[in-house]
């Protein structure tokens, strides 16, 4: 099979599987800080129950998230050295200090955050996870700047031989202005994500009356107040990424709402069925306005389309096909906006019960909002494949492309490209199918499990 | 010195504290399986390490990071080279650290002991791998004029790499019993020490075999600094008969060191050695990023470098007791 195709495969599987997992770290971390925060001003032993046992589902999660997250780090060595070899003197540096900087802070604290239960006095462990939290967050930070070199390069220069690009200026590169959107985008996805786990498990046990009621009372409080503040935020990002992407990388937003032609105003789409190949509608209900609108808050305003967006890239980069997959930009801008609107719903909905001290579940709304929990991850997965399927055929926007990126067929033949992938599928599929069973069994065992 | 060179060194320190510190938390897995005769002896193993593996698995990451920020010609060919045995050691790392991770949260003992086998092989592999990688470091490989490693997976696997693999193994398993003689109590102490005695000549005589290798099947020039690994690692038994267990650690903490020392300082200036032609090699200034960013990248890691240092001396302070089997075990 054709080492592109692979390579890519196996990019996009061990980084969406990777992003299972990270989002409920980040939230779950926060979150357990919070609580034991709660323990530590308030001498409550509920909240250090509740903060041992969110803790304790976190961990479990987090050792999955770092063994695939050291997946990552050499993938980039291992399937595409001639990318490695092209922006190592830039790419590398955030993952250095993510490395250095970040996820070593995260890893030693976690462990002395676990042991240190009782060898700590209280508010000194309560800041180790605290930093753990902190580390989590920066690290997602480094790894945003990295990726958003490759959708917006800026601070870089060609170096003379134009072999590879060099890093020109550092604060240039860090102030990329579209990290500082993705970023919280990001970070607000993992506190819902966090969020709804919460409420999904404390719905379940006040459903069944199990015998923590109290308890997952105030954890559903907690997580209420959690899940709504993250889903606020990440559409309020979201909102602001759509609108800099626009300016940064039109042709996403393009292949996004499927626009082939320039419209102003511009229409927003509800429902695109197209013709990829003749770049039109086969079938369209759009709302007029509404893309200006999103767009520039305002109901006009122009908003490219594929078409002349593909002529500009010709111009501009010469002959080539510069169109992502339309299809698939599509449905993951729908997947991920749909998802994010019922979870800010269900939230809503959730947190004005809890306030009104309604904590009265009927079984079927119960279950309902037990199964939301799946929304952030359809959410967060879709918007990874919309942000990484939306730059190609650019591996690093407009320097290089994906295949000129790739390990050089004659190291890395496609026997040794097909066989770690379908391994990596095995293992990551054996360990997802683990850690979801883990979850749900000390999430059922409540409170006592984790004493 | 140049920035290069700077640069060079950190890296050969950040390998060298990562076979420190994972070396014997590697040896530690390798042994679980043979050091209780019971759940909760072995239990009392894991946590020996428990609150340190994922700390130490920290310093692959930051060498991983820093290779590709420093000299992502290095880092680019090594990994695309060299890659069934990097593939081996991630599979190896992600079983491990789940494992450590899940292993006390099953119910099923057949569960816990299945574990308990995977944390072996996903610490042995790596523990092997790594001789196997370094040597082939310095041994050279099939290098053209591009970079590129233009050998197959038998081109790594010859006589001095396997003799380095065997000799990186076993003196890891040998660290992993002086350290649960020195973190244990009761049976299991008992139980580590008589391993570590019977343990200390297999790794000495690997060690013996890969320094003999080393002139013979390379063209290596050894000089002293894997003597003194040989001698440090001879005096191991000494120590040990007269229960100095203390000291036999840190004697294999210098032997590792020495090792280390001996294939940084062969490489020093080239990074991955051509055995098609000298000028083929890849050295510090042709696989490294420009100077600016290898400024960057040194205000960055001395600033961090230290703080998490610190942080990880703290953490080995906070949790230096003994763990027993009356311990409160977390995992």
């Amino acid at each position: 099979m054709d080492t592109l195709f692979l390579a890519r495969a196996q990019f996009a599987f061990t980084a969406v599987f990777h992003f299972f997992f990270i989002p409920l770290t980040l939230g779950l971390s926060i979150f357990t800080a919070i609580l034991e925060t709660a323990w530590v001003k308030t001498g409550n032993e509920r909240y250090k129950q509740l903060a041992r046992f969110w803790g304790n589902l976190f961990l479990i999660n987090f050792a999955v998230g770092v063994v695939t997250g050291i997946v990552m780090e050499f993938q980039f060595g291992m399937n595409w050295s001639e990318y490695s070899r092209f922006v190592g003197d830039i790419f590398g540096v955030p993952l250095a200090i993510e490395a250095l900087l970040a996820f070593s802070v995260e890893a030693t604290f976690i462990g002395i955050w676990l042991f240190g239960w009782n060898r700590l006095p209280k508010a000194l462990h309560a800041a180790t996870i605290w930093i753990v939290a902190l580390g989590s967050t920066l690290s997602a930070f480094w790894i945003l700047v990295a990726n958003s070199f490759m959708q917006y390069p800026v601070g870089y220069k060609m170096a003379a031989d134009s072999s590879r690009a060099e890093m020109a200026d550092f604060f240039a590169f860090i102030f990329n202005p579209h990290v500082w959107k993705q970023f919280p985008h990001v970070l607000a996805g993992g506190v819902v994500t966090g969020g709804f786990l919460v409420i999904a498990v404390s719905i379940w046990h006040l459903v069944r009356a199990t015998t923590e009621r109290e308890a997952f009372k105030t954890s559903l409080k907690f997580g209420a107040f959690y899940a709504v503040t993250g889903a606020i935020l990440v559409t309020l990002a979201g909102h602001a990424q759509m609108q800099d992407l626009l300016k940064t990388q039109p042709m996403k937003v393009a292949a996004a709402e499927a626009l082939w032609e320039s419209e102003n105003p511009a229409s927003f789409s509800l429902l695109t069925i197209g013709d990829e190949r003749e770049l039109r509608d086969i079938f369209a209900i759009r709302i007029p306005r509404l893309l200006s609108f999103l767009a520039y808050d305002r109901f006009e305003g122009e908003v490219k389309g594929i078409r002349e967006l593909q002529k500009t890239y010709e111009t501009k980069y010469g002959p080539g096909n510069y169109i992502p997959s339309v299809v698939t930009a599509y449905w993951s801008f729908r997947f991920m906006v749909g998802a994010g609107t019922v979870m800010l719903m269900t939230s809503l909905f959730v947190l004005y019960r809890v306030v009104k001290g309604n904590y009265t579940f009927s079984s079927r709304v119960g279950t309902l909002i037990i199964w939301s929990s799946i929304l952030p991850w359809i959410a967060n997965s879709s918007g990874w494949i919309l942000a990484e399927m939306g730059r190609q055929p650019w591996l690093v926007f407009g320097l290089l492309k994906t295949e000129e990126g790739l390990s050089p067929a004659s190291v890395v033949s496609s026997t040794e490209l097909m066989l770690s992938l379908g391994v990596f599928i095995v293992i990551y599929g054996v360990l997802t199918f683990t850690d979801v069973y883990l979850l749900r069994k000390y999430a059922i065992a409540g409170l006592d499990s984790s004493e | 010195m140049d920035l290069h060179s700077i640069w060079f060194i950190f890296i050969a320190l950040l390998f060298t504290i990562l076979f420190l510190l994972e070396g014997f938390d590697f040896g530690t897995g390798i042994l679980l399986p043979f050091m209780g005769s019971d759940d909760r002896e072995r239990r009392s193993v894991i946590n020996t390490i428990g609150p340190f593996w994922l700390g130490n698995e920290v310093w692959l990451v930051s060498a991983g990071g820093a290779m590709f920020a420093a000299f992502p010609g290095w880092y680019a060919s090594l990994l695309s080279g060299f890659y069934p045995l990097f593939l081996l050691m991630l599979l190896s790392l992600i079983f491990r650290g789940a494992a450590f991770e899940f292993r006390s949260k099953f119910s099923n003992p057949a569960l816990k002991r299945v574990s308990e086998w995977i944390i072996f092989g996903g610490s042995l592999v790596p523990a092997l791998l790594w001789g196997v990688i370094l040597s082939n470091f310095i041994g050279g490989v099939p290098v053209d004029a591009s970079g590129n490693y233009t050998g197959a997976l038998s081109n790594l696997l010859n006589p001095f790499a396997l003799a380095g693999g065997a000799a990186s193994a076993l003196t890891f398993t040998l660290y992993g019993a002086l350290f649960l003689s020195l973190k244990t109590s009761g049976s299991v102490k008992e139980r580590a020490v008589g391993i570590a005695k019977k343990l200390w000549a297999p790794a000495t005589l690997s060690l013996m075999v890969c320094i003999a290798c080393s002139v013979t099947v390379t063209s290596i020039k050894p000089g002293i600094l894997p003597l003194l690994s040989l001698l440090s690692l001879a005096a191991v038994l000494l120590l040990l008969q007269k229960n100095r267990s203390g000291v036999a650690f840190i004697m294999t903490a210098l032997a590792i060191i020495f090792s280390a020392l001996a294939i940084f300082t062969n490489l020093y200036p080239r990074v991955l050695v051509s055995n098609l032609n000298p000028a083929w090699s890849l050295t510090i200034y042709n696989a490294s990023s420009s100077e600016y960013t290898l400024g960057i990248l040194t205000v960055v890691a001395l600033i961090f470098t230290p703080l998490v240092i610190i942080a990880q001396c703290w953490s080995y302070w906070v949790f230096r007791e003994r763990v027993s089997t009356d311990s409160e075990l977390e995992y």
